[in-house]
């Protein structure tokens, strides 16, 4: 290939990166808070950079509404680097959109044909219930966490350095990828059942692994399954959708995991 | 631990179903293993049948597995059940737009479903054979006897006994039939022999539709195979996630042995249905 070829070659690939806009139509959840009964309102967008994520074509639609003198969508945002699990949505039928691996914060308009009609839904459980348009309250995740996910350490200043205890580099890997968890609610929102298995199962098996963490393990596990339980989230069937719709990839090994820590904690509980 | 734990928990009722099921799977290949039987041709297939059929009704280790499959079946049904309905309340306001095939298989969302499929044709399967077996309703296995003689050959219906050795027991009016099985002199208390139920002939006149050994041939047979069929496909679909999943209930997985577990599952699930499905048709073809 010559010099000039591969200039032009270039210089059309970059026309192509370049930013391209597209139309849009969107039907999204509109409630206006708890108590009411919610519908799908369809709204119209233009010229939306295919480079913006989904959350900026939101604050553009916002924008639009505020002109027109409307009351803009509520939806729950706050890091928009795909680390701190606030956003949430359910885009065109799959939690955080049709992209693999990402939150809605990551997820671009490029994946969005130009003419597309695009659903927006609120996460769906009765866990999670609607606080308004597209926000749901995500709190019965807290308390899950509050029953048991944690550690007791002795805060008294003789606390010892958690580097000196040896850990295989298998185990604190596998730590590490549950750890990942970011307990944005995907995996409910994806599960035909509205199962928690995968955030618990993250949880329970991050500090399961670890030596630090097999001191509370029994009741850990217990504890945090009775108020996932209790929090009215379903059952898992194995289905595998939350594995797959997860940001951060977490395994479907780790809900096997957490079978095992409960079998272990049934069995031994007094 | 506590009993709420035990039944109530999520992840116990998981276990439950698991157990119970791959418990269920182990039936499976005992009941087809039986059925197999019925493509050994002739009269020696409906002994070799019937003498099986005799067997699972009275060994007493096969009693208890038996007692131990209605229940497994039962508890199977029933929390699943409980579960589904658990399920459905988990989300009571439905998505507008659900992509669910992009990262699921139908038939693992259709658990339930495909359950109460299999579950419907376990109750009519068991009217059809199971009850017949159990509370009568069967007439008895009897055969035809040519015997040369010096007047030609003599030919006679005999009774199928469980001694074959004595002389055959013929059907006449002489002999009376006690508690379904029991052969006697007739108007006495002289048992002379014990004689088996003829399922074989049951089964054969219901796939195939053809009078057999005196049972009438079953009008509908064509609806009973496609029906049968059907379950067995149904039954299939249910196997395909339901085999696997159960080891994943049981926290049994394993880099190096899951990819293992979940193929024997898949071809557990085609190899068994479609081996029970092959014998109606087989016997409506014949």
């Amino acid at each position: 290939m010559g010099l000039t070829n591969a200039y032009c070659l270039m210089t059309k690939n970059l026309k192509k990166m370049a930013s391209k806009t597209i139309n849009i139509n969107l039907k999204i959840w509109r409630q206006k808070n708890a108590n009411s009964k919610g519908s799908m309102e369809t709204y119209k967008l233009d010229n939306v950079s295919t480079d913006s994520s989904f959350l900026e074509m939101l604050d553009q639609l916002n924008e639009q509404l505020i002109n027109e003198r409307q009351e803009p969508i509520a939806f729950d945002h706050d890091c928009r680097e795909g680390i701190c699990g606030m956003c949430s949505l359910f885009i065109n039928g799959e939690a955080h959109g049709p992209d693999r691996a990402v939150t809605t914060c990551q997820l671009h308009m490029r994946k969005f044909k130009d003419g597309e009609t695009i659903f927006v839904e609120p996460f769906r459980a009765k866990a999670f219930p609607v606080i308004k348009d597209l926000v749901v309250d995500r709190s019965s995740f807290d308390r899950i966490q509050q029953a048991g996910g944690f550690v007791s350490v002795n805060t008294s200043g003789r606390t010892m350095d958690a580097n000196a205890i040896p850990i295989p580099k298998h185990d604190a890997d596998k730590a590490f990828e549950a750890a990942a968890c970011i307990g944005c609610g995907a995996c409910v929102a994806s599960c035909v059942n509205a199962s928690a298995m995968l955030f618990v199962a993250a949880k329970v098996s991050q500090y399961a692994l670890l030596p630090q963490g097999k001191v509370e393990a029994r009741d850990r596990v217990l504890n945090m399954v009775r108020t996932m339980d209790e929090e009215g989230f379903g059952n898992c069937t194995n289905t595998g959708a939350c594995a797959v719709e997860c940001p951060k990839e977490i395994s479907l090994e780790n809900i096997a995991r957490m079978n095992r820590e409960y079998l272990k904690g049934m069995l031994s509980a007094e | 631990m506590s009993k709420s734990v035990l039944l109530k928990s999520s992840i116990a009722k998981k276990y439950w179903m698991a157990l119970t099921g791959l418990f269920l799977c182990l039936f499976l290949v005992g009941h087809l293993l039986g059925n197999l039987q019925l493509f050994i041709a002739g009269e020696e297939g409906r002994r070799a049948f019937n003498e099986y059929a005799y067997f699972m009704q009275h060994n007493p280790f096969i009693k208890v597995m038996s007692y131990v499959t209605y229940l497994s079946i039962l508890f199977h049904a029933i929390d699943g059940i409980m579960l589904a309905v658990q399920n459905k309340k988990a989300r009571p306001v439905q998505y507008a737009m659900n992509n669910a095939a992009s990262n699921s298989s139908s038939v693992a969302r259709k658990m339930a479903v495909l359950g109460t499929i299999i579950l419907l044709f376990i109750v009519t399967h068991m009217v059809n054979f199971w009850a017949k077996m159990h509370f009568g309703g069967l007439k008895l296995h009897k055969y035809e006897l040519v015997t040369p003689g010096q007047m030609g050959e003599q030919k006679q219906m005999v009774y199928y006994t469980h001694t074959p050795s004595v002389n055959p027991i013929p059907d006449v009016p002489q002999i009376e039939v006690k508690n379904e099985l029991d052969l006697y002199i007739a108007k006495s208390n002289l048992k002379v022999a014990e004689g088996y139920k003829d399922l074989h002939s049951n089964v054969v006149a219901f796939f195939s539709g053809k009078e057999t050994n005196g049972v009438e041939g079953n009008k509908l047979a064509l609806v009973a195979v496609i029906l049968y069929t059907l379950s067995m496909a149904v039954l299939s679909f249910h196997l395909m996630h339901g085999f696997s999943s159960a080891f994943q209930s049981l926290g049994i997985r394993h880099k190096r042995y899951t990819p293992s577990i979940e193929l024997i599952g898949k071809i557990f699930a085609i190899v068994v249905p479609a081996l029970f499905a092959i014998i109606p048709i087989y016997l409506f073809v014949k």
